[in-house]
């Protein structure tokens, strides 16, 4: 039970990354409010994208801005699709459009998985904070940070 | 009256504001610290988990601190099918793990005995929470930027409760797949879980952060732990009841 909730969940995360993919490849091809992707042709430069995208995250790729509809894929209980939309550049939202319906189980499965997970782009905060938590800092990097800021403050 | 130490390889911060409280009270819950390290460091020869890796101690002669621990360490790999694993591919073990969450609660639990409601302990981002701040308000916590150690990309507001952050954005990757140590973690970069306390929070985030996409779906299944997961596009998955904890005045 639990392991086909997984199962279906990380084939549902796959399809969105997938999208997410392809989403970086497509500006190219010139969308404006909405387009529709299709997931089958899926060797035109996607590793390049991938490739930049690993060692700095999310600042070298840009989207333009839509909603965009991903293909409709089996995830073995049934289909999934999902639609992405992109604001300024960057993933806001991404709605399932289908889900696996037809047996029970799968309905109940998929009712806790599209409930209970929620996914948004990240974005800055410029609030005051009491307490920063993070991957915590070596010694070496805290140590020349703190020497940074203090070359800083004695200009 | 607030006190930094780099302890342990990292920053350490306690801020206590209740007014009655004296350095002297700080700087004993730092000594607390020291002897957490001095017992359970593997950078240092002396310490007892060293002892032990070396085969210098029988498990007869453990400390008490030391058999804590290691049960500890063992009922959390059962609790996470595996993925919380001390034993290292040499066989030496390393709690470390999980000695860091166990410090910082037991830390705060210094400063509640001494009497004060209003405080935290930080101890490289893995925190515990007591009581309001100086302005009277609930702790306003940020989570920190995986792409930008400057930034915050989410500011929480949380009283009497436990956070902790697993990553990759800074030491490099220091977690590991125990269950396939070949494995490379980058696809999740950064995992934060809110639980009733650090202890609990930071031994969860560090596992879940192993299991790496399939880390959200245990955390979620877990009662009393909120949490928030970004992968290398800087796209974050969060369990519902992680809104909850979002300060509401940004």
């Amino acid at each position: 039970m639990k392991k086909i909730f997984v199962a279906v969940i990380v084939s549902g995360l796959l399809i969105v990354y997938s999208i997410y993919q392809k989403l970086s490849t497509t500006p190219a091809q010139g969308n404006t409010s909405t387009s529709t992707n299709s997931t089958s042709n899926t060797n035109t430069g996607s590793n390049l994208s991938l490739a930049s995208t690993s060692s700095t995250g999310q600042t070298s790729t840009t989207y333009k801005d839509g909603t965009y509809t991903g293909s409709t894929e089996d995830a073995y209980y049934g289909s999934v699709q999902v639609q992405a939309t992109v604001s300024n550049g960057k993933i806001s939202n991404v709605q399932f459009l289908q889900y696996p319906t037809d047996r029970r189980t799968s309905q109940m499965i998929n009712s806790q998985a599209t409930s209970m997970l929620s996914s948004e782009a990240i974005q800055a905060q410029s609030a005051n904070v009491n307490i920063v938590s993070g991957a915590t800092d070596t010694s070496l990097a805290f140590i020349q940070s703190l020497t940074v800021a203090l070359q800083n403050a004695v200009k | 009256m607030k006190v930094t130490h780099l302890l342990m390889g990292m920053p350490i911060t306690i801020e206590v504001i209740d007014s009655q409280v004296q350095f002297s009270e700080i700087e004993d819950v730092f000594e607390y610290f020291k002897y957490v390290d001095n017992k359970f460091s593997t950078y240092k020869s002396t310490s007892e988990i060293s002892r032990i890796n070396r085969g210098d101690v029988i498990s007869s002669g453990y400390s008490k601190d030391m058999d804590t621990i290691l049960n500890l360490c063992e009922d959390t790999k059962l609790e996470t099918d595996g993925y919380f694993d001390i034993v290292k591919n040499d066989n030496s073990l390393d709690p470390s793990g999980l000695v860091k969450g166990w410090a910082i609660k037991n830390a705060a639990g210094l400063l509640k005995d001494k009497g004060f409601n209003n405080y935290y302990v930080d101890a490289g981002g893995d925190v515990q929470i007591a009581g309001l701040n100086d302005k009277g308000n609930p702790w306003q916590v940020g989570i920190r930027n995986p792409f930008n150690r400057y930034e915050n990309i989410k500011i929480l507001s949380l009283s009497d409760i436990g956070i902790a952050t697993s990553g990759t954005s800074i030491r490099g990757q220091h977690i590991y797949n125990p269950k396939r140590r070949d494995a490379q973690l980058d696809d999740i970069v950064s995992l934060t879980v809110i639980g009733p306390d650090v202890y609990e929070a930071d031994r969860f985030a560090t596992a879940a952060f192993s299991m790496q996409r399939k880390g959200i779906l245990f955390l979620d299944n877990l009662k009393h732990f909120a949490a928030y997961m970004i992968d290398h596009n800087g796209i974050a998955t969060f369990t519902q009841n992680f809104t909850d904890y979002v300060s509401p005045n940004v």
